[in-house]
């Protein structure tokens, strides 16, 4: 059983971390710094549905945490936790809640995920500054998040039940 | 299959979000201030936050007004008036150029320029 845990936590890890991989191969923040397709949190999602908030939350904390360390630098192990950690948490309510399908979720996640950067940003540069790329983000969140929603919904139906 | 008007609910208020913050004046980079050079000498700084006139110059004339966060020249007795068409400028990095009074204007300061050496 423990087996099956482990194989099923490390699998999805690995998935985020080879999406977070393929994600720097398309440089999306040409015009504004921190613009993501987000695709990692394609398995978030997924862990969030399909295997509950706890395991979700360890594999958005384990995938910053892997990511930074392979990929990023100091600073951007900072701006990512911030917008994992806001991120993951307006998810995990609204999962909760049930107000909103996928979609919503993925959309308010992504835009989060945005605002929490956006957060980080403005302590380290100590500059309000940062808020002038708020709208530009809040769009980008909106977009990826709907692209990275609709696969998972889609994902989150198709893939066949784990075995107990 | 509520929860999908509800998504599209929500992505709708957060696109108006965006567009409203878009849409609204940007503040200028805090601390911002204007740095007047003239032949490559700076001649005055002023802090973008103060409404204030500068006159420059007394043949070759320019005045420099700051008002509500921004700097233009709004008079000046050159041929061009080049420096005058620029207009405000309120971001870091902005100028208005004065040719024939080799007169120069730069906003400097504040966050926004930094930007460029943050990785994300």
């Amino acid at each position: 059983m423990k087996g099956r845990l482990v194989a099923r936590y490390g699998l999805l890890t690995a998935l985020a971390m080879v999406l977070s991989y393929i994600e720097t191969l398309i440089p999306l923040s040409f015009a504004v710094p921190g613009v993501k397709l987000g695709l990692a949190n394609l398995t978030v999602i997924f862990a969030l549905y399909r295997l509950g908030p706890k395991p979700a939350a360890a594999l958005s904390l384990l995938r910053v945490a892997l990511v930074s360390f392979t990929f990023g630098n100091a600073y951007s192990f900072w701006y990512s936790l911030a917008g994992a950690v806001l991120s993951f948490l307006i998810m995990a309510l609204l999962r909760r809640q049930d107000w909103f399908g996928e979609l919503g979720v993925s959309v308010a996640g992504g835009v989060c995920h945005n605002i929490g950067q956006i957060a980080v940003a403005a302590i380290v540069l100590r500059s309000t500054a940062a808020a002038y790329y708020l709208p530009v983000l809040l769009l980008s969140g909106v977009l990826t998040g709907m692209a990275v929603g609709a696969a998972a919904a889609v994902l989150i139906r198709r893939i066949p039940p784990f075995e107990r | 299959m509520k929860r999908w008007r509800r998504d599209l609910l929500l992505i709708a208020l957060l696109l108006a979000a965006a567009l409203t913050l878009f849409l609204l004046p940007r503040p200028s980079a805090a601390g911002a201030a204007v740095l007047v050079l003239q032949d490559g000498e700076e001649i005055g700084r002023y802090p973008l936050s103060e409404d204030r006139t500068v006159s420059i110059g007394e043949e070759a004339y320019n005045l420099l007004t700051i008002k509500n966060g921004a700097a233009a020249v709004t008079e000046a007795n050159c041929g061009d008036h080049t420096c005058v068409r620029t207009g405000w400028i309120d971001r870091t990095g902005e100028q208005i150029i004065c040719l024939p009074h080799r007169l120069m204007i730069k906003v400097v300061g504040g966050g926004s320029s930094d930007w460029d050496a943050v990785a994300w």
